[in-house]
């Protein structure tokens, strides 16, 4: 039950009043209020700001500070009030959530400080309301890694127990965190530059000699750039093996777009060492040269700005192309347009369309070689119009792309928000939900221990029990009791539940024990395990059905629940992580048997008259197998 | 109109289109959409005169429009709202069927919201009214169309929605025929010249011969 609603529970118990007409069954007491409080203002000092509340706004949410009896320890007996000792501003917000139940996050304050505020009171930042999550998440984000630049800046130490692969790859990755690594970083990295200048000196003509023609530098110092090829050759070689073999995961590393370009890079080399001199294949081992310029792109391990651009553009690529599309569009139109208007003059160089396009683009661009000029008058009119719209069809989508690229990324990571966003909110209606119904159930098995320990006399664990359930839980309770009262159906958790399915499935004794019995019979049995406290239970002993689950049935309990302090698990909140822990204890002392119900002893089980056990004891289906303590009978339901 | 007139008013209109696309304005945005209606506002009759026509004190008063204002500010709740906080006090099913018929119940006069009046003269009823006007408010939950007879339909809507509140996880499993059991032998109990259906004195009749009922009448009395 979400404890915002508080305030209607007393609607919620009167209403049921609608369901008593229509039960056959009498409706378990009421729970008692042991104190009946009025409600208080209590004064809250803040660092010397005064906050007043009622008592019941902050008993509202019982599994934080204020709402716990913890807030005892901050209490002063002499100006009877409670002070603490943290800052006033924060503290506002904080109040706020009681009043309102939606937790606020002011922007002027620091993140940091208002996490240690919310961790202090005992409010988990996950509520922060709608409105102000994304800010919320925004500045943590930021803050978040703030710290983790901080953090890698000084990450200069090595980690200890690392093999030599992994150190090798930490080497290549991070370049700075050894001299060795260092060294061959600047290593590569020269001789790429000197591989790409190779490259492009060998073109260069250099030398005259008495040959008529100026022979390029690469035809005139063959061995010379050929041992510097190779040289470079056997370094890249080197390195994408290194890189290969200290890879954690080969195959993905193979697959990554730098170990292509590294393959790429050195591949014509060997290709050409392969072939030979031949004729026929000189000219595509001439084009695979070409390839050789590919090398530069291995400085982009070097260079992150030249990563973040391939990132770019990348992610621009549906608005790259659509540029590229509208451009294409214009191209024709005006090429046509150009082709039909200059056909008529004579020695004019749009031979085609497709040689018009030449000029199109050129215009477009605003380029203007000048070596196709339209020379009829129409010819002109077009082209002045197919420079002018150039202008407008170039400069419209570049800004577009601009902003669609800024909108796109910010929209992603609002997108990913939100849905997170979503996510834990409905993972928190859920818990919340589980939360509640895990409560009640757990109440329930209580309710029995309570009763196992008034069977066996020993008091003080009683009272222990009493104690731990709040009064508004307990009348939540009794009203869902009411409830499985009038439908004469009790709640179970989902895996009592399918293990129900699995058993009725399997055997369809079960089901027709209750249903040979009707309704009056499921409801009798049902009544006949607890003990009716109201002084005039006439209806038990007119019972003459086998009470078909004696003592056996409330004994065959888990009792492991006596010993966790987190019994009141149900006000430590369901928003908590707790929930997963509470739902393992709700099966860690069930052992399910998937055995039939045995028809059991004719045990009549007399119900007791004096009943003071303000819980609702209900046992729980009697496929339950579990182990006692000393003082109850071990009875295995099989 | 005439011809001449309509032409003209056609050629102002071309004119102004000729106009907005050249100067590329778009359209303005419905200006309605700012102004949203205000949220209706209610505020209670005064403390005095609720004291009057209910059976709660002063201080129960306070108590409880502290409690019902706090959620709902506008001070009045609209069905949706009232479903809301009825399904949370029921995480295992679906409470909202019968938060329908409940606000139906409360909603004496038909408007569609609940305000704190309906509010409290509903709890004053349920919590401090004579057994007589429990089983009336009973009654009237129960008959759907308000027409003084409950009929085998309207009592199974009213079952489901309650079979409803129990959700899946139940023990025995809930089956498809179980509420229409329960109606059967509501009816067996309740009908007593075996009409079909039944009347206002029949159920309180009978509600009155029956003990179980009788006890369980009384089991709210000290909730506020």
């Amino acid at each position: 039950m979400a404890t915002g609603v508080a305030a209607w529970l007393p609607f919620a118990r009167a209403a049921a009043i609608g369901w008593m007409p229509v039960a056959n069954c009498p409706m378990p007491p009421a729970p008692r209020e042991h104190s009946k409080k009025q409600d208080e203002l209590i004064i809250l000092n803040v660092s010397g700001r005064r906050f007043q509340t009622w008592r019941t706004t902050l008993d509202r949410y019982p599994d934080t500070l204020l709402g716990s009896t913890e807030k005892e320890f901050f209490y002063n007996e002499e100006t009877k009030e409670y002070f603490f000792d943290r800052d006033p501003d924060a503290f506002r917000s904080v109040l706020n959530f009681y009043r309102t139940g939606k937790l606020h996050y002011p922007r002027y304050e620091c993140i940091s400080a208002f996490d240690e505020e919310l961790a202090f009171f005992g409010i988990i930042p996950e509520i922060i309301g709608d409105c102000c999550y994304e800010e919320y998440k925004d500045r943590k984000r930021e803050n978040a890694e703030r710290l983790m630049d901080d953090q890698e800046e000084n990450k200069d130490s090595k980690l200890p127990n690392m093999n030599f692969r992994e150190t090798m790859w930490r080497a290549f990755e991070n370049p700075h965190t050894s001299t060795m690594a260092l060294v061959f970083y600047y290593v590569t990295g020269f001789f790429i530059a000197v591989s790409v200048i190779t490259n492009v000196v060998e073109t260069v003509p250099c030398g005259s000699t008495p040959n008529q023609k100026d022979v390029p530098c690469g035809e005139r110092y063959t061995v010379a750039f050929f041992c510097m090829d190779t040289a470079c050759v056997m370094i890249f070689t080197v390195e994408y093996l290194l890189r290969l073999f200290a890879a954690p995961s080969r195959y993905r590393f193979m697959r990554s777009v730098m170990s292509i370009i590294d393959v790429v890079a050195i591949l014509p080399y060997y290709i050409g060492l392969v072939m030979t001199n031949n004729e026929d294949v000189s000219g595509a081992f001439v084009t695979l040269r070409v390839f050789r310029v590919f090398r530069i792109f291995k400085f982009s391990r070097h260079s992150q700005g030249l990563r973040i651009l391939g990132y770019t553009l990348k992610s621009c690529a549906s608005e790259l192309g659509f540029l590229l599309f509208s451009l294409t569009m214009a191209i024709i139109i005006f090429a046509t347009v150009m082709f039909y208007a200059e056909k008529g003059s004579s020695s004019s160089k749009f031979t085609s369309i497709p040689a018009s396009f030449w000029y199109t683009i050129v215009t477009m661009t605003t380029l203007g070689y000048g070596d196709m000029v339209p020379k009829t008058i129409a010819g002109k009119i077009f082209g002045s119009i197919c420079s002018l719209s150039g202008v407008l069809v170039i400069a419209l989508p570049v800004p577009v792309i601009v902003s669609n690229f800024s909108r796109i990324y910010h929209q992603n990571q609002r997108a990913d928000k939100r849905r997170a966003q979503k996510k834990a909110r409905l993972a928190r209606i859920r818990i919340a939900k589980k939360g509640s119904s895990n409560a009640y159930l757990q109440s329930k098995r209580n309710g029995l221990l309570n009763e196992l320990l008034d069977l066996t006399g020993s008091e003080e664990e009683e009272q222990h029990m009493n104690k731990t359930s709040s009064l508004l839980e307990s009348q939540h309770h009794h009203l869902l009791h009411c409830l499985e009262k009038t439908t004469a159906h009790e709640f179970v958790d989902e895996q009592l539940f399918e293990q129900n399915c699995i058993e009725g499935a399997q055997f369809s004794r079960s089901p027709s024990l209750s249903s040979q019995e009707g309704f009056t019979g499921t409801c009798c049995t049902h009544r006949s395990r607890k003990r009716i406290p109201l002084p005039n239970a006439s209806l038990s002993t007119t019972h003459t059905h086998t009470h078909t689950q004696g003592l056996q049935e409330l004994s065959a309990i888990h009792i492991q629940c006596g010993d966790q302090p987190s019994l009141s698990t149900s006000s430590r909140s369901s928003l908590n992580m707790k929930s997963s822990e509470r739902s393992r204890i709700n099966c860690r002392g069930q052992q399910i048997t998937t055995a039939v119900i045995s028809l059991p002893s004719p045990t009549n089980f007399p119900p007791d008259g004096d009943g003071h056990s303000p819980a609702n004891p209900i046992p729980a289906p009697p496929t339950i197998n579990t182990t006692t303590s000393s003082n109850i009978v071990k009875v295995s339901a099989l | 109109m005439s011809c001449r007139k309509r032409c003209k008013r056609e050629f102002l209109k071309f004119a102004q289109y000729l106009f907005r696309l050249i100067t590329g304005t778009l359209n303005a945005d419905s200006v309605e959409d700012e102004l949203e209606l205000s949220a209706v506002r209610h505020r209670p009759e005064g403390l005095e005169q609720l004291e009057a026509q209910t059976r709660f004190s002063r201080k129960e008063l306070q108590i409880l429009y502290r409690g019902f204002k706090n959620e709902c500010p506008s001070g009045v709740v609209n069905e949706d709202t009232f479903k809301d906080i009825y399904s949370q006090f029921f995480p295992q099913g679906d409470a909202s069927t019968y938060a329908h018929f409940l606000f139906n119940a409360f909603d004496t006069d038909h408007d569609g919201s609940v305000s704190f009046e309906d509010f409290v003269t509903g709890l004053s009823i349920l919590l401090r009214g004579t057994v007589q006007e429990k089983l009336n408010w009973a009654f009237n939950l129960y008959d759907i169309n308000k027409d003084g007879y409950i009929t085998k339909e309207e009592m199974l809507d009213i079952m489901k929605a309650i079979y409803n509140m129990m959700g899946k996880c139940t023990y025995p499993i809930l089956k498809e025929e179980t509420p229409r059991q329960h109606v059967e032998i509501f009816f067996q109990k309740m009908d007593k010249n075996k009409d079909g259906v039944v009347t206002i004195d029949e159920f309180i009749d009978c509600c009155q011969n029956d003990e179980n009922i009788m006890r369980s009448m009384q089991l709210f009395e000290n909730v506020i």
